[in-house]
């Protein structure tokens, strides 16, 4: 039994990579091996990630040296609040995906390879959310892309192959930025330990060009506006699991790492201008996602572009941050409800998806009413994203508006409650759909009973997350942690 | 010297970065991004060697690392042109319109 949250987080490391390997070396197309290994290494890796919440939440935050080395020779492995609710985001959203990609997949060519590589996807991402080292940031960050790249190629047609390229090529591109980022800094201070350089931080310009690389780098993978038009085609084309995955947690793993560079080690470098910067930056992903959401023609396009607005949100973080200091836990749980309700949304396109035979916004609208429960989880998830009462979302934009407000910045607090209203707006679009003069039914295959559940059940976890708030920001609370 | 191997560092991620822009064929952007990653190999060798006598070893270990990802990332997007090129035709990016849902 591990005692020590680092103890159960690195089983939550090594329990998907394992799995991961199983199933890419064992299992045959068509075998059902892929599956089984799939959902009973998730369910044990949800197991051990608790373990490390329950940890964290009882003893604080933790660091250590792997294998008994500690810094500067060895390689730090921390977990604090903050890696610790990434870590859980992660678990819920990957269970409720691995359920649904059971139903999902069944029958199908790609299942092999899924299990494979969404184990390894998983690893990735906890073992990113536990490092403390540049440099083994910079290795989790190449593996989370290339399984999420390899991922959205999955499905093998045009449109999958040329996005997966596009995503590729700015994925490496973002790395080698970071990696640049990495030497630079490791030229300047000798150390590649995030909190050693949090501390020896010092304001010159070498520091402020690595800090320039490394965001450049990450803003590409985060798919900031306007470097975010590879994520529309690449989120759209992809099966309905991945999308749900990339849209609700890959893209969070790269806005994890700015958020912590930026919160642990560059605090000290910020230059007038720069918070404005990221802060307009945000408000022109919201408004040209949300206008491009609106006028998308598929229903997984209105998705995607939604993903493009509302990631706008979470660079609201250095404005905020800068009249605030605590605004980054609002940010944080914004994130949080933002994954679960992005992924309950694509969960429920793949399911009208799979019942329509296609998801062209316009003939949707009788297949819509005859899956109430698939529009009953969209429509919950929706309201998530625009922020409606009884809602993560809606305690989300609370945090947001409130810190805005504490400091005293009113134009911040406006955007967020008018990109709250376009949200509305193309949420009801889609849904409206459903209420439409009536189209008569021309095709209409039935959804298994497995997606169908997990959609709603993931869409149920949305409306929890909105009693979560408390709790969530006392998780938070528990930041840093020194040997 | 050490500047030398800084500078030249430099240039190659700027010659690199120029390539993958503006080279179309799918091979060429995948080289250019291999010519950026050695221009950072170069840097962390030219900061290895700073210190004098004793080269530091540790950005030999991350130079090794990054190699060790680099082959792997090429090797998986060499793979993928293969297969854009077998189901498309074309060994090129395609045609994109920037943000045009429709």
């Amino acid at each position: 039994m591990p005692d020590t949250g680092l103890d159960w987080a690195a089983w939550a490391v090594a329990v998907p990579l394992v799995g991961a390997l199983l199933a890419g070396l064992l299992s045959r197309p068509g075998s059902r091996l892929g599956p089984g290994l799939g959902v009973v290494f998730g369910l044990f890796t949800a197991l051990t990630v608790a373990g490390a919440v329950v940890a964290v939440w009882r003893d604080g935050p933790v660091r250590a040296g792997l294998g008994g080395w500690d810094v500067p020779l060895g390689i730090a492995l921390s977990l604090d609040g903050l890696s610790a609710l990434m870590l859980a985001m992660t678990a819920v959203v990957g269970l409720a995906v691995s359920v649904y990609a059971l139903g999902y997949l069944r029958g199908s060519q790609m299942r092999g390879k899924f299990w494979a590589l969404w184990l390894w996807l998983w690893a990735a991402m906890n073992a990113l959310y536990l490092s403390g080292d540049v440099f083994n940031l910079y290795v989790t960050l190449e593996l989370v892309g290339l399984a999420a790249v390899a991922l959205t190629a999955l499905s093998g047609g045009a449109a999958a192959l040329g996005a997966a390229m596009r995503y590729l090529l700015v994925s490496l591109l973002g790395s080698l930025a970071y990696l640049m980022g990495v030497a630079l800094l490791y030229g300047g201070y000798g150390v590649l330990d995030l909190a050693a350089l949090g501390v020896a931080m010092e304001p010159d310009n070498v520091s402020r060009l690595a800090a320039a690389f490394m965001t450049v780098g990450l803003l590409m993978k985060t798919a900031l506006f306007p470097l975010h038009v590879w994520l529309p085609p690449a989120h759209a084309s992809a099966p309905a699991p991945v999308s749900a995955v990339l849209s609700a947690l890959v893209v969070k793993a790269s806005f994890y790492l700015i958020l912590r560079l930026w919160l642990d080690v560059f605090p000290a470098l910020t230059v007038p201008g720069f918070e404005l910067l990221m802060g307009a930056l945000g408000a022109g992903a919201l408004l040209w996602g949300s206008v491009l959401a609106l006028r998308a023609a598929r229903l997984k396009q209105v998705v995607a572009y939604s993903t493009v607005a509302q990631l706008g949100y979470l660079f609201l973080m250095f404005p905020l941050m800068a009249v605030t200091p605590g605004a980054w836990q609002a940010v944080v749980f914004f994130a949080l409800a933002h994954a679960c309700a992005k992924a309950t949304v694509f969960l429920a396109a793949g399911n009208l998806q799979r019942a329509a035979g296609h998801d062209r916004l316009a003939d949707l609208g009788a297949v819509m009413r005859a899956e109430p429960m698939s529009v009953f989880a969209f429509g919950i998830a929706g309201a998530s994203l625009v922020g409606l009462p009884l809602t993560g979302g809606f305690i989300a934009k609370w945090l947001l508006v409130e810190a805005a407000i504490e400091g005293g910045a009113w134009g911040w607090a406006w955007l967020v409650l008018g990109g709250g209203l376009l949200a509305g707006a193309y949420v009801f679009r889609v849904l409206g759909h459903a209420f439409g003069r009536s189209v008569r039914l021309e095709r209409h295959e039935r959804v298994p009973g497995l997606m169908a559940w997990s959609t709603l059940a993931l869409a149920l976890v949305s409306v929890v997350l909105g009693f979560a708030g408390a709790a969530s920001l006392e998780l938070l609370a528990l930041h840093g942690g020194r040997p | 010297m050490t500047s030398l191997y800084l500078v030249g560092g430099a240039i190659l991620f700027a010659l690199g970065l120029h390539a993958l822009v503006a080279r179309r064929h799918l091979l060429l952007k995948v080289l250019a991004l291999n010519v950026m990653g050695s221009g950072v190999f170069m840097v962390l060798l030219a900061l290895a060697a700073r210190g004098g006598v004793q080269p530091d070893p540790v950005p030999h270990a991350l130079v090794l690392t990054g190699i060790v990802v680099a082959v792997s990332a090429t090797a998986f997007a060499l793979a993928l042109i293969l297969r854009v090129k077998a189901v498309t035709g074309r060994p090129y990016l395609p045609d994109h319109n920037g943000d045009d849902p429709a």
